[in-house]
């Protein structure tokens, strides 16, 4: 298994964050909706546009470029910044 | 009180790392193999959702990749159909590394914004660029499991002829289906005597493929960043509904 540094060749969208967001939330968040601090701009987290690097995932606003959600695994703890949302909508359906 | 605590909550899931073991390679194109999984313990997924591959060196450095299911849930084993990227982590490993009877750890199902099926009703419309068939592979081949379903069109971007995946098994699938239309268009090269579509995918190409909007019309595009905000544009533009329009960029990045 090589290693690349390369971080640019890995911007993808909220999909593939759903994994980690999972470990965090325990719940299904790529259907989860955020309103964007920067401009205000509602989305669902799958339309964020992420930006992987070897701790987790930024994701950020498509219109505006805020990053809405930080995510990041160090050891055994995650590490959740969420100041580029004015909320998150979860749904609470059983 | 472990189980009343879940049962007030709902479903709370972490997701386990799972353990795959290979079951067989299929080579689909020259740059793409299909690895198939037999998954203990799997859950069962909706077509369109992805899992998280998690490779573990000897040294115990740790690269993580997702990967879109191209099986539909009535498929026994796991199905990732991978491209591989020459300077990718972990795709290489994929598609030229791995054996039958290796182990590798997995995680899903995952994602649901990204779904389809057949009791979401439709027509179904798909946009795949390149390996970003795969989760549309999931939900073409859903509905054929399932017996057809609502029509189907896939407007499937490939660079040549010999890098459609899934090309014989699409076309079989056409053959037995009145409801499924399958076009490709061919950016790079085309075949002698080929009449398809020989240029990027644009908003003149969506309009004659799927036509103006019809009730409950449902659009899903996959694959490289471009193609997926243009195919989404484009049908906005042609009058489909921003909440009927669902997009997943696939790459060719991530490794």
């Amino acid at each position: 298994m090589e290693r690349s540094g390369n971080e640019t060749d890995r911007r993808l969208d909220g999909n593939a964050a759903g994994g980690l967001l999972a470990e965090a939330f325990c719940v299904e968040m790529t259907t989860a909706v955020v309103v964007c601090a920067g401009c205000g701009a509602e989305a669902v987290v799958a339309e964020l546009l992420r930006y992987g690097h070897e701790m987790g995932a930024i994701l950020r606003c498509a219109g505006c470029d805020t990053a809405v959600v930080r995510i990041a695994r160090t050891g055994d703890r995650l590490w959740l910044d969420l100041r580029g949302a004015v909320n998150l909508r979860v749904s609470a359906a059983p | 009180m472990v189980e009343l605590e879940t049962a007030v909550v709902g479903q709370p899931r972490r997701l386990p790392w799972l353990a795959a073991t290979v079951a067989a390679k299929i080579p689909e194109t020259p740059e793409a193999t299909t690895v198939l999984f037999d998954v203990p313990g799997w859950p069962g997924h909706r077509p369109g959702q992805h899992v998280d591959v998690r490779l573990t060196a000897e040294d115990g450095y740790q690269a993580q990749r997702s990967y879109s299911i191209a099986s539909p849930p009535e498929a026994s084993q796991l199905a990732l159909t991978v491209q591989r990227l020459g300077d990718g982590e972990v795709s290489p490993y994929l598609t030229d590394e791995v054996r039958p009877g290796d182990l590798i750890e997995l995680r899903g199902p995952i994602g649901g914004y990204f779904t389809w099926t057949v009791a979401d009703g439709g027509p179904l419309l798909l946009v795949a660029g390149g390996s970003g068939v795969a989760p549309l592979m999931a939900m073409v081949r859903h509905r054929a499991a399932a017996g057809g379903g609502p029509p189907a069109t896939l407007l499937y971007s490939s660079r040549s002829w010999d890098e459609i995946i899934f090309r014989d098994e699409l076309a079989g699938l056409v053959v037995a289906d009145d409801g499924l239309a399958v076009v490709h268009t061919l950016t790079r090269s085309q075949p002698p005597g080929w009449t398809g579509y020989g240029r990027r995918v644009d908003a003149a190409m969506l309009g004659e493929v799927f036509g103006p909007p019809t009730a409950g019309a449902v659009a899903y595009a996959c694959g490289p960043t471009p193609l997926v905000e243009r195919a989404a544009t484009d049908l906005l533009a042609l009058g489909y509904a921003p909440d009927r329009i669902r997009t997943e960029r696939f790459g060719p990045s991530g490794g």
